[in-house]
């Protein structure tokens, strides 16, 4: 039931703020729906993973269950999820939206379609999920998004969505050749396919997957999308959304195609590394901070994915530990961002400079953002990245070396961007002053766990760990 | 007495704690305060360390566990320190000279704004921590963290005064090409890890000497050899050898006494210390030994050359400091670690002597760091004359100072090796005593060639009491390393470092020079630099400012060999042109174009068809009429059963 | 008389019909081309009708089989007449709104 809840929290109250007027009762109100559903989970996260499961007939015509059920993966990114909105609602408190109301239902409403895609056990539920998330962005962007934001918000849907029919067409099929008709992930596991079927199908699937990431050549709706959205949706976007789709692969495809993950992961790696380096190249060039934000993304996400086909433990316990250090820490990023946007009236670096005189304590908090952005040790993302450097490297060595060149590249761009942000000689914007106190709430929270997962990342391989456990119990 | 070596978590915690405070509470200390604060850590760190240092196993490595740091399936990192004699020395280096440089601080950054001023100290405090956390970490990964740490607090140093873009380039620079090195030191822990099972200093070795002697693990493995050119990638980045070393003459942007703690005395010695960490698996790995000493030596030589021509104070002083980092590899590269380390620790003293008296030259002379504006400066700033003349004649390895023995014990080192290494070694040698007395001269002798306006003075105590103390070091310094030519067993530091070098002295090859040999080099290498020494004092004194330009051979030592030109145009202008094709051409016009197309191409068709909806009846009909006969055709087509048909119309 | 001949005149009569309907432009000949083709229908079925009723009796001299297609006739009948009251209110609407009776004019429905 504690699982339901967590659903059900933020889509009540997701609800119920559309019958909201003005603009602060429902920023208010969505605060504290995500500080509700924080602490359901860490109650749930709280619990040994065994115990928390729930099912009940959902479509029994097609013998589809509410299930749902967790294990370590899933609990890390419900913690992510719970712990992202809170944040972010406290980050962007000094943001207007017209129509707040429907704002922060919209809101509400994706976080209830990602706590369901990261919980449910049975493949139609997921993927109604999954539905359920894109959807309330897609109304997001394209209400509340930039200039351009009709035009990018449907590209963004209809790139999303054609993945999400391949992906459908694929649900059918293996539902249609399970033993015993159903969309539970048991019975998908052990479906019996055919090589041929399982190379067409293991296709279907990824690149579904692979466009919400997005891993390179499907990446292309990311920096638009990231761009023009409203900033607090942007935030859940790269935050959480795309973790949707390295989640996805890890629960249902590496399992459903086991021999097909191994047979592909040569390719998907490659794609992944050539993902990386061309994002990294990219990013270098970057004007706006918010594209090269976007970029970076791409690149770490594309290690992440390579890594999950590297199939060793120490690769796929980086990339539970990554999950959510690359989702606090860019949050923290787009916070930031955010933040030289509401001061400036810009993102774009040609027209920024010298905004440490101005703005210190936002420079320090950069700083250590873009440090962890570039993996320093002790830093959350050096955790990960080390994890799964040293994953890849098991694999195949070269990968790791071509790879690491990434590492390189992120220090030239993230180094960039600070040197024409905030140093050098003040620019203009004279009005500038330091950031708001609910920034710096938000940052410094994001701060802290950046370093205590840095120094000490025991606690969350131990929820990691729960995860191999389910997944072989199976 | 290994209570005592329980307290090595003490030593770094004092400048973390120190870092801390002065960074959350910048805005509140007074510069008083800061200071205090600031000096006070790193001389808790410094009294421990000597604790420490007099309470270190004679026999083995005291590793301190903490916690599980990483841990999952076969990768096991703990979080922990390793306290032996080679830590030891190191951490001496570093607090001792780090707290010097610190009170040094405190007077030369004086006219920095309060919270600029408590800037620097948390930094440099942090610096502190990152270095020691280097030299204490246990296993690999923990050095490494201490590693990238130092990277850090150097890029934040050097960009210390962030108004200036060529500072925070040259931070920037720093920083990245650091960052080429550390790619390598990471995929030597990942080879490590496959190879070995782990990365843990005592485990590892003990588990290569083991293979070794079992013969699983033949000498010049291959996979030792890719492991040893890795981590010495990554040394040539933290050290400054070629191919990554130009960062540290650019690094001479932040403030001085940086310059003196980090680009001189420790962090650029970071490479030095990992490879005599190694030293097992590098004396294993010859070829790659080899390439170190090779490296070693040409960088000694070339920074020696682009030294001769430099007219910024702490332009000479950098290049000298990659000189003498050659120096150091070559000392490694030939299997005599402990004369890596003696050279470590008498560069720490006399290159930061001479780094904090250019600062106090530069601070008397108000940021003038241009030598040809100096002259005559023996009579303004006594102190520092004396001092920085001590520090030229240690590095220029006049004999009884430091300098002396420990280039002496490497260039003996060489010479055993390969004569030809050691004459090489030695022309470095005599650039380097050229170069310095050349600095000498111009700065302190002769007539004072500045702008009147400048009156320079003497530093105050807070500057010059370091110098003093350092001065005395960099003098004596070297007589904890007599070598057995003068007195047979009196090598005070390879008796103490003999437990860490124990695995690699079994390995290698001895080598023994004829004492008579060594006398004469020895006796000949001095002449040839006194009399170098007397040339370039008498020449220099009596610099003039010309006016003219450089030419030839002259004007390509004073560009530094156009290697910054060559690197910009062979490796950062492909990067970004690479970078803007893919940001232009693939991603826009290719990637999203395709994408955008298959849109297009949709909206594009929906149009043609919606030309069928032309709204005239006869067309519709007609379609349907079309339609119906197509269907009607292919009716007939899909019905095989014709005979059916046929008895239709037939009879 | 073999049925074939019925089928020949019911084909010539549809595409007749047809013909009509999609060369010419006049409504009300239009209308009659589509009658043309509803009756070219009707005569088939009344053909089959009569073909089916003739074989099957010879068998069983109760039976009622193909009159059922009669039946269809008469409705297309009723269907028809009707269409054609309504179809001819439709023309004559048009008239009075375009003064032509082209169809041609009724592609307004398109914007």
């Amino acid at each position: 039931m504690i699982l339901v809840s967590l659903i059900l929290i933020p889509l009540v109250f997701g609800l119920a703020s559309f019958f909201f007027k003005g603009n602060d009762a429902p920023k208010t109100f969505a605060l504290i729906a995500s500080v509700l559903v924080l602490a359901t989970a860490c109650y749930a996260i709280s619990l040994p993973p065994g115990s928390l499961t729930y099912s009940r007939s959902w479509l029994s015509v097609l013998n589809s269950n509410f299930s749902l059920g967790t294990d370590g993966m899933a609990k890390i990114l419900v913690l992510l999820t719970a712990i992202s909105y809170p944040i972010i609602f406290i980050a962007t408190r000094n943001n207007q939206y017209k129509d707040a109301n429907q704002f922060y239902a919209l809101m509400l409403l994706t976080q209830a379609g990602l706590m369901g895609v990261f919980l449910s056990t049975d493949c139609l539920l997921f993927y109604f999920f999954w539905e359920l998330a894109l959807i309330p962005a897609y109304f997001l962007c394209s209400k509340w998004g930039g200039d351009k934001r009709i035009q990018v918000s449907f590209k963004f849907f209809i790139y999303t969505f054609v993945g999400s029919l391949i992906m459908l067409i694929g649900i059918i099929y293996l539902y249609s050749k399970t033993s015993d008709h159903s969309f539970a992930w048991s019975s998908f596991t052990k479906v019996v396919l055919t090589e041929q079927e399982q190379g067409y199908f293991f296709w279907f699937f990824f690149i579904a997957f692979a466009i919400k990431m997005p891993i390179f050549p499907f990446h292309t709706w990311q920096p638009d999308t990231y761009e023009q959205a409203p900033t607090a949706t942007t935030m859940v976007l790269s935050g959480i959304m795309v973790k949707m789709g390295l989640f996805a692969v890890a629960r249902w495809l590496l399992p459903v195609f086991p021999q097909m993950a191994v047979k592909m992961a040569d390719t998907v790696m490659i794609l992944s590394i050539i993902g990386m380096i061309y994002a990294s190249l990219i990013a270098m060039k970057q004007d706006s901070i918010k594209r090269m934000i976007a970029y970076s993304s791409i690149a770490h996400i594309g290690l992440m994915c390579a890594a999950l086909f590297a199939n060793n433990a120490a690769a796929t316990q980086g990339v539970y530990i990554q999950l959510f250090s690359h989702g606090v820490n860019v949050i923290g990023l787009w916070i930031v961002a955010n933040a030289i946007e509401q001061q400036t009236g810009t993102t774009k670096m040609s027209e920024l400079g010298g905004l440490a005189h101005k703005a210190p304590v936002l420079a320090i908090l950069l700083v250590v953002m873009a440090l962890a952005n570039i993996a320093l040790p002790l830093t959350n993302a050096f955790v990960g990245e080390f994890l799964m450097f040293n994953g890849i490297f098991a694999f195949k060595p070269i990968f790791a070396v071509v790879a690491g060149v990434s590492i390189i590249l992120a220090a030239v761009y993230t180094l960039n961007m600070i040197q024409r942000v905030f140093l050098g000689e003040a620019s203009a914007f004279l009005k500038v002053t330091d950031i708001p106190k609910n920034t710096v709430i938000a940052l410094s929270l994001i701060v802290v766990m950046i370093f205590v997962m840095g120094v000490y990342p025991k606690p969350m391989f131990h929820l990691g760990e729960q995860v191999m456990g389910w997944v072989t119990a199976k | 007495m290994t209570n005592v070596l329980q307290y090595a978590w003490l030593v770094p915690i004092f400048p973390l704690i120190g870092f801390l405070i002065i960074g959350l509470f910048r805005n509140n200390l007074s510069k008083q305060m800061v200071g205090i604060i600031g000096c006070g850590s790193v001389l808790l760190s410094f009294i421990v360390s000597v604790w420490l240092f007099s309470n270190v196993n004679a026999d083995e490595a005291h590793v301190a566990r903490y916690f599980d740091f990483i841990s999952v399936g076969k990768v096991s990192i703990p979080f922990a320190f390793q306290i032996d004699q080679l830590s030891a020395i190191f951490l001496l280096i570093i607090t001792g000279v780090g707290t010097l440089i610190h009170i040094y601080s405190t007077a030369y950054m004086h006219e920095e704004e309060p919270k600029h001023f408590a800037r620097y100290f948390a930094y440099l405090n942090l610096f502190v921590f990152s270095m020691l956390l280097l030299v204490m970490g246990a296993n690999y990964v923990i050095m490494f963290i201490g590693w990238e740490g130092v990277g850090l607090c150097s890029y934040l140093l050097i960009g210390f005064w962030f108004k200036r873009t060529d500072y925070n380039n040259a931070a920037k620079k720093a920083f990245i090409m650091n960052r080429i090195g550390d790619l390598g030191v990471l995929l030597a822990v990942f080879w490590m890890m496959q190879k070995f099972g782990t990365v843990n200093f005592t485990d590892l070795f003990a588990a290569i000497a083991k293979q070794h002697g079992e013969g699983t693990l033949s000498a010049n493995d291959p996979a030792l050899v890719g492991i040893t050119l890795l981590l010495f990638l990554g040394a040539t980045g933290k050290s400054a050898q070629i191919p990554l070393y130009t960062w540290l003459p650019d690094a001479m942007a932040g403030p001085t006494p940086v310059s003196a703690l980090i680009h001189a005395a420790t962090m650029v010695t970071a490479g030095i210390y990992m490879i005599a960490r190694s030293n097992i698996m590098f004396t294993l790995a010859e070829t790659t030994s080899n390439i170190v000493a090779i490296i070693g030596l040409a960088t000694a030589v070339l920074a020696a050359t682009i030294a001769l021509k430099q007219n910024d104070i702490k332009k000479v002083l950098a290049y000298s400091t990659v000189s003498q980092l050659g120096f150091m590899f070559l000392a490694l590269g030939v299997g005599s670690y402990t004369g890596a380390v003696f050279h470590v620790m008498t560069h720490a003293f006399f290159k930061a002597l001479m780094f904090l008296g250019a600062g106090s030259v530069i601070h008397g002379m108000h940021h003038e760091q241009d030598m040809r504006n100096y002259g005559g400066l023996k009579k303004y700033m006594p102190v520092t004359h004396g001092t920085f003349l001590i520090g030229c004649l240690a590095i220029s390895g006049v004999p009884l100072f430091s300098g002396f023995f420990s280039k002496d014990e490497i260039l003996m080192g060489a010479y055993a090796n390969n004569p030809v290494l050691y004459f090489i070694g030695l022309a470095a040698a005599l650039m380097t005593a050229f170069y310095m007395f050349r600095l000498y001269g111009m700065t302190f002798q002769g007539k004072f060639r500045g702008d009147e306006h400048h009156h320079p003075h003497e530093s105050p105590k807070a500057m010059t009491i370091p110098l003093v103390i350092l001065a005395i070091l960099a003098a004596i310094g070297g007589f904890i390393g007599i070598p057995a030519l003068f007195k047979p067993n009196a090598h005070a530091l390879e008796k103490y470092l003999a437990p860490v070098f124990e695995g690699s002295a079994k390995l290698a090859k001895p080598h023994e020079i004829n004492h008579n040999t060594e006398w004469g080099l020895l006796i000949g290498s001095t002449i040839v630099i006194l009399a170098v020494i007397a040339f370039a004092w008498n020449k220099f004194s009596k610099y003039q400012k010309t006016g003219v330009e450089e030419t030839g051979m002259g004007k390509v030592l004073e560009n530094k060999w156009y290697v910054d030109e060559i690197y910009n145009a062979a490796v950062v202008k492909p990067l970004l042109g690479l970078g803007a094709f893919f940001n232009s051409v693939i991603e826009k016009s290719g990637i999203d174009k395709l994408v955008n197309g298959v849109g297009r191409g949709l909206q594009y068709l929906s149009r043609q068809f919606r030309h069928l909806q032309s709204g005239v009846i006869g067309n519709y009909i007609l379609i349907m009429v079309a339609a119906i006969v197509v269907l009607f055709l292919l009716g007939f087509g899909f019905t095989p059963d014709i005979k059916a048909i046929k008895n239709l119309f037939g009879k | 008389m073999p049925i074939n001949y019925y089928i020949y005149l019911a084909v010539i009569l549809f595409c007749i019909g047809v013909a009509g309907v999609l060369t010419r432009r006049n409504a009300i000949i239009v209308f009659m081309c589509i009658e043309l083709m509803l009756n070219a229908v009707n005569l088939l079925l009344v053909a089959f009708s009569k073909m089916h009723y003739a074989k099957a009796v010879l068998i069983d001299p109760n039976t009622t089989v193909g009159t059922d297609a009669q039946l269809f006739v008469f409705f297309i009948m009723v269907v028809a007449a009707a269409e054609v009251s309504v179809g001819l209110a439709i023309i004559v609407l048009m008239y009075r709104k375009v003064h032509s009776v082209d169809i041609n004019f009724l592609n307004r429905l398109k914007n």
